[in-house]
């Protein structure tokens, strides 16, 4: 980078712990809203989540189903491939481990699906062990659409991209299946903090 | 000025900023001179880029605002109070300082004298900005193909570029404000939202084709060009140029 | 309506680096339900990548991922493209 602009710094902030911050990353205090398409408006009669895939039995919840499952609140630093860093996100959701538990599987990867057609990939492990949640609030209020409301993934230590909005279903799968953004250029794993940003990094 | 046209891949290049002058409170106009400009059509925007020491970048696209002519470039940035760079385009650069653009790019929303009339220019605040250049490229072509702006601003003090539109307006160049939020004593003219109604009083009628270029805010660029259709103007003939939330 | 919705005019000056030409006027047929709009007319969304949609039907028509040292596109939901010359 050799041009610099005279007195430009930006909107953000500069006192946070750099160790907390992953390499090429910058913090910022707004949460840009970034999608793919149209922001889908499923109405929460219709909503549903469900887990399926090489499963002994499929699982399926509804609205009313998966809010009466246990929540948790949950605070974690995301990070988006895109350069921005948000410190200290609250959100409320269900442990994947809870939507998971006792389910039978010989996979080893997953896909998720969402509401317009948007897919991303990631091995199994990386959404169980207490690191990964399927968020509905954002900060004690209900998740906006804009933000993947009613429901998205949550997976804080990989790359925003892999945290699926609007998601309806979890496959689990024998084989790994590249998403929507891991076949254009985007990384299949995508850890931050190894900068796995795009193919062959 | 398509003679100058660039060959091959187009890239960023510094540009040096000449003068940097108020338009309304919100608005400036910056001058920039840029070493080897291959001059541009009305309507055509530029990429901006702002690079920070620690090598943070942000980007951003601003509307052309001067005629096609020579070397020099005017954009007009209306600041927007949590952007991040409009604040910086209006309130920090000075002339003598350096930013990086790249352009002129959008050969879609683009009208040439060629093309003629009617027009219709609908603008929403700093929407008017690439409807400008369309207007002032109209008058350095002595072109007298007719054309219409319906312009939308909160209030008489906002109306950016409102002494030259005075001056330019003629019987072949329309310009009808409308003041949406607070009006002058004795303000006669439009008081409220464009709609469809507003439209079909000011608008040339669908049997005339225009080609309509609609430029500001997305909400307004979509519930303009939805009117007009309703209206009976073809879609095809309607170009929209939207500045979404990423602008600022 | 998104408000967070644009016009493929907005990604111009990246689509004319990737292409080395202006590209918003460039006609794209759509995969799907098959109607023509210029690139410009097109529905563009910017998440991790650009994602250009058809303005009638919503089908995904171009992804672009673009890093420092490479471009990536997918415009599989292009039947066609009709890209003009420009005169010299």
């Amino acid at each position: 980078m050799s041009f610099v602009t005279r007195g430009f710094h930006g909107r953000r902030r500069s006192d946070a712990d750099r160790g907390r911050i992953p390499p090429g990353q910058y913090v910022t205090s707004d949460f840009p809203v970034l999608s793919a398409g149209p922001t889908p408006r499923t109405p929460l009669d219709q909503w549903d989540f469900s887990v399926t895939g090489e499963v002994d039995e499929p699982r399926r919840w509804s609205w009313d189903e998966f809010r009466s499952l246990p929540s948790e609140e949950v605070t974690r630093d995301i990070h988006c491939v895109t350069k921005w860093s948000k410190l200290d996100t609250v959100w409320r959701g269900v442990s994947v481990d809870t939507l998971l538990d006792g389910i039978d599987t010989s996979a080893e990867h997953t896909v998720q699906l969402a509401d317009g057609g948007y897919t991303t990939n990631l091995p199994l492990e990386d959404l169980t062990g207490g690191r990964a949640w399927i968020v509905f609030e954002y900060d004690g209020e209900p998740l906006d659409p804009q933000h993947g409301g009613p429901a998205r993934m949550l997976v804080p230590h990989l790359y925003f991209w892999k945290s699926a909005k609007w998601v309806r279903e979890l496959r689990l799968q024998a084989i790994d299946e590249p998403g929507f953004w891991e076949t254009n250029g985007y990384n299949n794993y995508g850890d931050p903090w190894r900068e796995q940003r795009y193919w062959g990094d | 000025m398509a003679g100058a046209a660039v060959l091959g891949r187009l890239t960023w290049r510094v540009a040096d900023v000449v003068d940097v002058a108020a338009e309304t409170a919100r608005t400036k106009t910056i001058t920039f001179d840029v070493p080897e400009w291959p001059g541009h059509r009305a309507g055509q925007h530029v990429d901006v880029r702002l690079t920070a020491e620690d090598g943070y970048q942000a980007e951003r696209s601003y509307s052309i605002a001067s005629a096609p002519d020579g070397a020099r470039l005017e954009l007009t940035v209306e600041r927007l109070d949590d952007g991040e760079v409009s604040p910086y385009l209006t309130d920090e650069l000075r002339p003598g300082d350096r930013i990086e653009l790249r352009g002129p790019v959008g050969g879609y929303f683009v009208w040439e004298p060629a093309e003629g009339g009617p027009v219709l220019l609908v603008a929403g605040g700093s929407g008017v900005v690439p409807l400008m250049a369309m207007i002032r490229r109209r008058a350095a072509a002595g072109s007298d193909a007719e054309m219409r702006l319906l312009f939308s601003s909160r209030a008489w003090d906002d109306v950016i570029y409102r002494d030259e539109l005075e001056r330019r307006a003629g019987d072949r160049l329309l310009v009808v404000h409308t003041l949406t939020r607070v009006q002058p004593d004795g303000w006669t003219g439009y008081a409220r939202r464009i709609d469809e109604a507003m439209l079909r009083e000011v608008a040339p009628g669908p049997n005339e084709r225009p080609l309509v270029f609609v430029c500001g805010p997305t909400p307004f660029v979509e519930s303009v060009a939805n009117a007009l259709v309703r209206l009976g103007h073809e879609p095809r003939r309607i170009k929209t140029e939207r500045f979404g939330p990423t602008g600022g | 309506m998104d408000a967070s919705r644009l016009d493929g005019n907005s990604v111009a000056g990246l689509l004319h680096e990737i292409f080395g030409t202006e590209m918003t006027t460039a006609l794209g047929t759509c995969g799907s339900c098959g109607v023509d709009e210029p690139l410009g007319a097109m529905h563009a969304y910017r998440g991790a990548g650009v994602v250009l949609r058809c303005p009638h039907c919503n089908h995904m028509l171009v992804k672009i991922v673009d890093s420092e040292t490479a471009t990536w596109i997918s415009s599989t939901g292009v039947r066609t493209l009709r890209i003009p010359k420009q005169e010299a």
